[in-house]
Protein backbone atom coordinates (compact mmCIF):
# COMPACT_ATOMS: atom_id res chain seq x y z
CA UNK A 1 0.00 0.00 0.00
CA UNK A 2 1.35 3.45 -0.91
CA UNK A 3 1.16 6.09 1.72
CA UNK A 4 0.57 9.56 0.28
CA UNK A 5 3.24 12.04 1.16
CA UNK A 6 2.03 15.17 2.93
CA UNK A 7 3.46 17.26 0.11
CA UNK A 8 0.96 15.75 -2.31
CA UNK A 9 -1.93 16.55 0.01
CA UNK A 10 -0.83 20.20 0.02
CA UNK A 11 -0.56 20.23 -3.77
CA UNK A 12 -4.02 18.68 -4.12
CA UNK A 13 -5.44 21.31 -1.78
CA UNK A 14 -3.99 24.04 -4.03
CA UNK A 15 -5.18 22.40 -7.25
CA UNK A 16 -8.72 21.76 -6.02
CA UNK A 17 -8.94 25.27 -4.54
CA UNK A 18 -7.75 26.94 -7.74
CA UNK A 19 -10.07 24.76 -9.83
CA UNK A 20 -13.07 25.78 -7.75
CA UNK A 21 -12.08 29.47 -7.93
CA UNK A 22 -11.80 29.29 -11.73
CA UNK A 23 -15.15 27.51 -12.04
CA UNK A 24 -16.78 30.12 -9.82
CA UNK A 25 -15.24 32.88 -11.96
CA UNK A 26 -16.64 31.35 -15.15
CA UNK A 27 -20.10 31.05 -13.56
CA UNK A 28 -19.86 34.64 -12.36
CA UNK A 29 -18.97 35.99 -15.82
CA UNK A 30 -21.81 34.01 -17.37
CA UNK A 31 -24.35 35.29 -14.84
CA UNK A 32 -23.03 38.82 -15.24
CA UNK A 33 -23.43 38.62 -19.02
CA UNK A 34 -27.04 37.47 -18.63
CA UNK A 35 -27.81 40.33 -16.23
CA UNK A 36 -26.10 42.95 -18.41
CA UNK A 37 -27.87 41.79 -21.59
CA UNK A 38 -31.24 41.77 -19.85
CA UNK A 39 -30.61 45.32 -18.63
CA UNK A 40 -30.12 46.33 -22.26
CA UNK A 41 -26.55 47.52 -21.81
CA UNK A 42 -24.55 48.29 -24.92
CA UNK A 43 -22.90 45.09 -26.06
CA UNK A 44 -21.20 46.43 -29.20
CA UNK A 45 -18.08 48.53 -29.37
CA UNK A 46 -17.34 51.14 -32.02
CA UNK A 47 -15.19 49.58 -34.72
CA UNK A 48 -14.66 52.67 -36.91
CA UNK A 49 -17.71 51.89 -39.06
CA UNK A 50 -20.84 53.79 -37.94
CA UNK A 51 -23.93 51.59 -37.66
CA UNK A 52 -27.56 52.20 -36.77
CA UNK A 53 -27.30 50.06 -33.64
CA UNK A 54 -24.71 52.48 -32.22
CA UNK A 55 -26.65 55.72 -32.77
CA UNK A 56 -27.75 57.45 -29.57
CA UNK A 57 -31.07 56.28 -28.20
CA UNK A 58 -32.23 59.82 -27.42
CA UNK A 59 -32.80 60.84 -31.07
CA UNK A 60 -36.16 62.71 -31.12
CA UNK A 61 -39.07 60.61 -32.31
CA UNK A 62 -39.79 61.20 -35.99
CA UNK A 63 -36.42 62.81 -36.69
CA UNK A 64 -34.56 61.02 -39.46
CA UNK A 65 -31.44 59.33 -38.10
CA UNK A 66 -28.29 60.43 -39.91
CA UNK A 67 -26.84 57.40 -41.59
CA UNK A 68 -23.73 57.04 -43.61
CA UNK A 69 -24.27 55.09 -46.83
CA UNK A 70 -22.75 51.65 -46.60
CA UNK A 71 -19.17 51.54 -47.75
CA UNK A 72 -18.63 55.32 -47.55
CA UNK A 73 -16.26 56.51 -44.80
CA UNK A 74 -17.98 58.87 -42.32
CA UNK A 75 -15.73 61.84 -43.14
CA UNK A 76 -16.56 61.62 -46.87
CA UNK A 77 -20.33 61.38 -46.43
CA UNK A 78 -22.34 64.46 -47.62
CA UNK B 1 17.48 6.43 -5.73
CA UNK B 2 15.05 9.06 -4.59
CA UNK B 3 15.00 10.23 -1.02
CA UNK B 4 11.53 11.43 -0.18
CA UNK B 5 12.88 13.26 2.86
CA UNK B 6 14.45 15.77 0.50
CA UNK B 7 10.95 17.28 0.05
CA UNK B 8 10.22 17.73 3.72
CA UNK B 9 11.47 21.31 3.87
CA UNK B 10 9.56 22.26 0.72
CA UNK B 11 7.97 25.70 1.00
CA UNK B 12 4.88 24.63 -0.94
CA UNK B 13 1.79 25.90 0.81
CA UNK B 14 -1.81 24.78 0.94
CA UNK B 15 -4.67 26.70 -0.67
CA UNK B 16 -5.53 28.32 2.66
CA UNK B 17 -2.03 29.82 2.88
CA UNK B 18 -2.74 31.79 -0.28
CA UNK B 19 -6.11 32.83 1.14
CA UNK B 20 -4.31 34.00 4.30
CA UNK B 21 -2.18 36.32 2.12
CA UNK B 22 -5.37 38.26 1.34
CA UNK B 23 -5.95 39.08 5.05
CA UNK B 24 -9.52 37.71 5.26
CA UNK B 25 -10.29 39.49 8.54
CA UNK B 26 -9.49 42.88 7.02
CA UNK B 27 -11.53 41.86 3.97
CA UNK B 28 -14.61 41.32 6.15
CA UNK B 29 -14.51 45.01 7.18
CA UNK B 30 -14.04 46.02 3.54
CA UNK B 31 -16.99 43.86 2.44
CA UNK B 32 -19.31 45.26 5.10
CA UNK B 33 -18.48 48.95 4.66
CA UNK B 34 -18.42 48.74 0.85
CA UNK B 35 -21.80 46.98 0.92
CA UNK B 36 -23.29 49.69 3.13
CA UNK B 37 -21.83 52.42 0.87
CA UNK B 38 -23.45 50.75 -2.13
CA UNK B 39 -26.74 50.05 -0.39
CA UNK B 40 -27.40 53.53 1.01
CA UNK B 41 -26.42 55.32 -2.23
CA UNK B 42 -29.25 56.79 -4.29
CA UNK B 43 -30.27 54.91 -7.42
CA UNK B 44 -31.04 51.31 -8.23
CA UNK B 45 -28.35 48.69 -8.61
CA UNK B 46 -29.20 45.18 -9.76
CA UNK B 47 -28.58 42.83 -6.78
CA UNK B 48 -26.18 40.64 -8.76
CA UNK B 49 -24.25 43.68 -10.03
CA UNK B 50 -24.06 44.90 -6.42
CA UNK B 51 -22.83 41.48 -5.26
CA UNK B 52 -20.12 41.42 -7.93
CA UNK B 53 -19.08 45.00 -7.16
CA UNK B 54 -18.60 44.22 -3.45
CA UNK B 55 -16.79 40.98 -4.35
CA UNK B 56 -14.26 42.78 -6.55
CA UNK B 57 -13.78 45.62 -4.06
CA UNK B 58 -12.99 42.92 -1.46
CA UNK B 59 -10.65 41.19 -3.92
CA UNK B 60 -8.85 44.50 -4.47
CA UNK B 61 -8.49 44.84 -0.70
CA UNK B 62 -7.11 41.29 -0.57
CA UNK B 63 -4.62 42.09 -3.33
CA UNK B 64 -3.28 45.06 -1.38
CA UNK B 65 -3.02 42.76 1.67
CA UNK B 66 -0.86 40.33 -0.34
CA UNK B 67 1.37 43.18 -1.55
CA UNK B 68 1.65 44.41 2.04
CA UNK B 69 2.70 40.95 3.23
CA UNK B 70 5.24 40.74 0.41
CA UNK B 71 6.88 44.05 1.28
CA UNK B 72 6.68 43.60 5.06
CA UNK B 73 8.11 40.06 5.11
CA UNK B 74 11.23 41.22 6.99
CA UNK B 75 9.16 42.94 9.72
CA UNK B 76 6.73 40.02 9.91
CA UNK B 77 9.60 37.60 10.55
CA UNK B 78 10.69 39.61 13.60
CA UNK B 79 7.37 40.22 15.37
CA UNK B 80 5.68 37.48 17.38
CA UNK B 81 2.17 38.22 16.12
CA UNK B 82 3.13 37.97 12.45
CA UNK B 83 5.87 35.33 12.54
CA UNK B 84 3.49 32.56 11.47
CA UNK B 85 2.24 34.40 8.36
CA UNK B 86 2.66 32.45 5.09
CA UNK B 87 5.87 34.16 3.87
CA UNK B 88 7.96 34.32 7.07
CA UNK B 89 6.95 30.76 7.93
CA UNK B 90 8.22 29.65 4.50
CA UNK B 91 4.92 28.21 3.24
CA UNK B 92 4.61 30.75 0.42
CA UNK B 93 7.47 32.20 -1.65
CA UNK B 94 7.97 35.98 -1.76
CA UNK B 95 7.61 36.08 -5.54
CA UNK B 96 4.33 34.16 -5.32
CA UNK B 97 2.85 36.75 -2.95
CA UNK B 98 4.00 39.60 -5.21
CA UNK B 99 2.58 37.89 -8.29
CA UNK B 100 -0.71 37.09 -6.55
CA UNK B 101 -1.06 40.70 -5.36
CA UNK B 102 -0.41 42.20 -8.79
CA UNK B 103 -2.62 39.73 -10.68
CA UNK B 104 -5.56 39.93 -8.25
CA UNK B 105 -5.25 43.72 -8.09
CA UNK B 106 -5.40 44.00 -11.87
CA UNK B 107 -8.31 41.54 -12.14
CA UNK B 108 -10.30 43.29 -9.42
CA UNK B 109 -9.87 46.77 -10.99
CA UNK B 110 -10.71 45.59 -14.52
CA UNK B 111 -13.71 43.58 -13.35
CA UNK B 112 -15.06 46.43 -11.21
CA UNK B 113 -14.81 48.70 -14.26
CA UNK B 114 -16.78 46.22 -16.36
CA UNK B 115 -19.30 45.41 -13.61
CA UNK B 116 -19.98 48.93 -12.29
CA UNK B 117 -18.17 51.91 -13.80
CA UNK B 118 -14.63 53.11 -14.48
CA UNK B 119 -14.74 55.84 -11.88
CA UNK B 120 -15.22 53.22 -9.15
CA UNK B 121 -12.51 51.06 -10.77
CA UNK B 122 -10.06 53.99 -10.78
CA UNK B 123 -10.92 54.63 -7.15
CA UNK B 124 -10.17 50.98 -6.31
CA UNK B 125 -6.85 51.17 -8.18
CA UNK B 126 -5.94 54.28 -6.20
CA UNK B 127 -6.87 52.53 -2.92
CA UNK B 128 -4.64 49.54 -3.72
CA UNK B 129 -1.81 51.93 -4.66
CA UNK B 130 -2.36 53.96 -1.50
CA UNK B 131 -2.20 50.96 0.83
CA UNK B 132 0.57 49.05 -0.94
CA UNK B 133 2.84 51.96 -1.89
CA UNK B 134 1.98 55.13 0.05
CA UNK B 135 1.34 53.37 3.37
CA UNK B 136 3.39 50.15 3.25
CA UNK B 137 6.45 51.34 1.32
CA UNK B 138 6.68 55.06 2.13
CA UNK B 139 5.07 55.84 5.45
CA UNK B 140 4.89 52.78 7.67
CA UNK B 141 8.59 52.75 8.46
CA UNK B 142 9.19 56.49 8.38
CA UNK B 143 6.60 58.26 10.55
CA UNK B 144 4.70 57.54 13.78
CA UNK B 145 1.65 59.00 12.02
CA UNK B 146 1.64 55.87 9.81
CA UNK B 147 -1.62 54.65 11.34
CA UNK B 148 -3.35 57.96 10.65
CA UNK B 149 -2.47 58.08 6.96
CA UNK B 150 -2.73 54.34 6.43
CA UNK B 151 -6.24 54.50 7.87
CA UNK B 152 -7.32 56.24 4.67
CA UNK B 153 -6.87 53.01 2.72
CA UNK B 154 -9.34 51.25 5.03
CA UNK B 155 -11.72 54.20 4.77
CA UNK B 156 -12.09 54.20 0.98
CA UNK B 157 -14.31 51.07 0.52
CA UNK B 158 -17.66 52.75 1.39
CA UNK B 159 -16.75 55.56 -1.02
CA UNK B 160 -16.03 52.98 -3.73
CA UNK B 161 -19.34 51.25 -2.98
CA UNK B 162 -21.10 54.62 -3.28
CA UNK B 163 -19.23 55.32 -6.54
CA UNK B 164 -20.40 51.97 -7.95
CA UNK B 165 -24.02 53.08 -7.55
CA UNK B 166 -23.71 56.78 -8.41
CA UNK B 167 -20.62 57.04 -10.58
CA UNK B 168 -19.20 59.79 -8.36
CA UNK B 169 -18.77 61.05 -4.81
CA UNK B 170 -21.06 62.98 -2.49
CA UNK B 171 -21.01 64.60 0.92
CA UNK B 172 -22.44 61.35 2.33
CA UNK B 173 -19.63 59.22 0.96
CA UNK B 174 -17.01 61.72 2.14
CA UNK B 175 -18.46 61.61 5.66
CA UNK B 176 -18.48 57.78 5.62
CA UNK B 177 -14.80 58.00 4.67
CA UNK B 178 -14.10 60.46 7.49
CA UNK B 179 -15.91 58.22 9.97
CA UNK B 180 -13.49 55.34 9.35
CA UNK B 181 -10.47 57.58 8.74
CA UNK B 182 -10.70 59.42 12.08
CA UNK B 183 -11.82 56.27 13.93
CA UNK B 184 -8.72 54.26 12.93
CA UNK B 185 -6.05 56.05 15.05
CA UNK B 186 -7.78 55.83 18.47
CA UNK B 187 -8.84 52.25 17.69
CA UNK B 188 -5.30 51.17 16.84
CA UNK B 189 -3.51 53.18 19.54
CA UNK B 190 -5.80 51.73 22.23
CA UNK B 191 -4.58 48.32 21.01
CA UNK B 192 -0.96 49.50 20.91
CA UNK B 193 -1.17 50.57 24.56
CA UNK B 194 -1.87 47.06 25.83
CA UNK B 195 -0.38 44.84 23.12
CA UNK B 196 3.16 46.18 23.55
CA UNK B 197 4.28 44.72 20.23
CA UNK B 198 7.96 44.56 19.39
CA UNK B 199 7.60 47.23 16.67
CA UNK B 200 10.74 48.90 17.93
CA UNK B 201 12.83 45.83 17.18
CA UNK B 202 11.20 45.62 13.74
CA UNK B 203 12.08 49.27 13.05
CA UNK B 204 8.49 50.51 12.78
CA UNK B 205 8.02 53.89 14.50
CA UNK B 206 4.92 53.56 16.66
CA UNK B 207 3.55 56.53 18.56
CA UNK B 208 3.80 54.62 21.87
CA UNK B 209 7.55 54.23 21.28
CA UNK B 210 8.50 57.50 19.56
CA UNK B 211 6.38 59.93 21.60
CA UNK B 212 5.67 57.87 24.71
CA UNK B 213 2.52 56.43 26.20
CA UNK B 214 1.38 59.72 27.79
CA UNK B 215 1.34 61.37 24.37
CA UNK B 216 -0.50 58.37 22.88
CA UNK B 217 -3.24 58.76 25.48
CA UNK B 218 -3.58 62.46 24.54
CA UNK B 219 -3.76 61.57 20.85
CA UNK B 220 -6.52 58.99 21.49
CA UNK B 221 -8.69 61.61 23.22
CA UNK B 222 -8.01 64.25 20.55
CA UNK B 223 -9.06 61.91 17.74
CA UNK B 224 -12.17 60.77 19.62
CA UNK B 225 -13.20 64.44 19.96
CA UNK B 226 -12.53 65.04 16.25
CA UNK B 227 -14.46 61.90 15.31
CA UNK B 228 -17.80 62.80 16.93
CA UNK B 229 -18.76 65.70 14.57
CA UNK B 230 -18.20 63.54 11.49
CA UNK B 231 -20.21 60.64 12.92
CA UNK B 232 -23.11 62.85 13.99
CA UNK B 233 -22.85 65.06 10.90
CA UNK B 234 -23.43 61.98 8.76
CA UNK B 235 -26.81 61.67 10.46
CA UNK B 236 -27.83 65.08 9.09
CA UNK B 237 -27.31 64.07 5.45
CA UNK B 238 -29.74 62.33 3.11
CA UNK B 239 -28.69 58.88 4.36
CA UNK B 240 -29.18 59.75 8.05
CA UNK B 241 -32.32 59.66 10.13
CA UNK B 242 -33.63 59.42 13.69
CA UNK B 243 -32.42 55.87 14.28
CA UNK B 244 -28.90 56.55 13.02
CA UNK B 245 -28.76 59.76 15.02
CA UNK B 246 -29.82 58.03 18.26
CA UNK B 247 -27.28 55.21 17.75
CA UNK B 248 -24.53 57.67 16.85
CA UNK B 249 -25.11 59.94 19.86
CA UNK B 250 -25.07 57.00 22.30
CA UNK B 251 -21.94 55.46 20.74
CA UNK B 252 -20.07 58.76 20.64
CA UNK B 253 -20.87 59.55 24.26
CA UNK B 254 -19.67 56.08 25.30
CA UNK B 255 -16.53 56.31 23.15
CA UNK B 256 -15.64 59.81 24.34
CA UNK B 257 -16.14 58.70 27.94
CA UNK B 258 -13.83 55.71 27.42
CA UNK B 259 -11.16 57.81 25.70
CA UNK B 260 -11.40 60.41 28.47
CA UNK B 261 -10.74 57.62 31.01
CA UNK B 262 -7.72 56.46 28.96
CA UNK B 263 -6.45 60.05 28.93
CA UNK B 264 -6.83 60.42 32.69
CA UNK B 265 -5.03 57.19 33.60
CA UNK B 266 -1.36 56.92 34.36
CA UNK B 267 0.70 54.00 33.13
CA UNK B 268 0.96 52.66 36.70
CA UNK B 269 -2.82 52.59 37.06
CA UNK B 270 -3.11 50.79 33.71
CA UNK B 271 -0.53 48.17 34.69
CA UNK B 272 -2.27 47.66 38.05
CA UNK B 273 -5.52 46.49 36.42
CA UNK B 274 -3.84 44.93 33.36
CA UNK B 275 -5.04 47.64 30.95
CA UNK B 276 -8.71 46.92 31.66
CA UNK B 277 -9.93 50.33 30.41
CA UNK B 278 -7.77 50.26 27.27
CA UNK B 279 -9.04 46.77 26.43
CA UNK B 280 -12.65 47.84 27.02
CA UNK B 281 -12.29 50.91 24.79
CA UNK B 282 -10.66 48.82 22.06
CA UNK B 283 -13.63 46.40 22.11
CA UNK B 284 -16.02 49.35 22.18
CA UNK B 285 -14.30 50.86 19.13
CA UNK B 286 -15.03 47.68 17.16
CA UNK B 287 -18.74 47.91 18.05
CA UNK B 288 -18.63 51.67 17.38
CA UNK B 289 -17.79 51.27 13.72
CA UNK B 290 -19.91 48.19 13.12
CA UNK B 291 -23.01 49.70 14.73
CA UNK B 292 -22.65 53.01 12.89
CA UNK B 293 -22.67 51.25 9.53
CA UNK B 294 -25.39 48.84 10.63
CA UNK B 295 -27.49 51.85 11.68
CA UNK B 296 -26.98 53.39 8.22
CA UNK B 297 -28.14 50.15 6.65
CA UNK B 298 -31.27 49.88 8.81
CA UNK B 299 -31.99 53.60 8.42
CA UNK B 300 -31.88 53.27 4.66
CA UNK B 301 -34.34 50.39 4.90
CA UNK B 302 -36.66 52.36 7.20
CA UNK B 303 -36.33 55.62 5.26
CA UNK B 304 -34.50 58.75 6.36
CA UNK B 305 -35.58 62.18 7.53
Amino acid sequence: MRIEHELHARRRSRNVGLGLVLLAFVALIFALTVVKVRQGDLMEAYDHQPRVSLTPLDTPAGAPAEETPAGVPAEEAP
Amino acid sequence: MTDINAYDASPEGEFRDYVALLKPRVMSLVVFTAFVGLWVAPGQVHPFIGFCAVLFIALGGGASGALNMWYDRDIDAVMNRTRSRPIPSGRVQESEALGLGIVLGTISVMMLGLVANWFAAGFLAFTIFFYAVVYTVWLKRSTPQNIVIGGAAGAFPPMIGWACATGGIGIESILMFMLIFVWTPPHFWALALFMKEDYHRAGVPMLTVTHGRRSTRRHILAYAVALAPFAIGLGLTSIGGPLYMAVSVVLNVAFLRGCWQIFRRSEDQAIADDYAVEKRVFRLSLYYLFLHFLALLVQSWLGGW
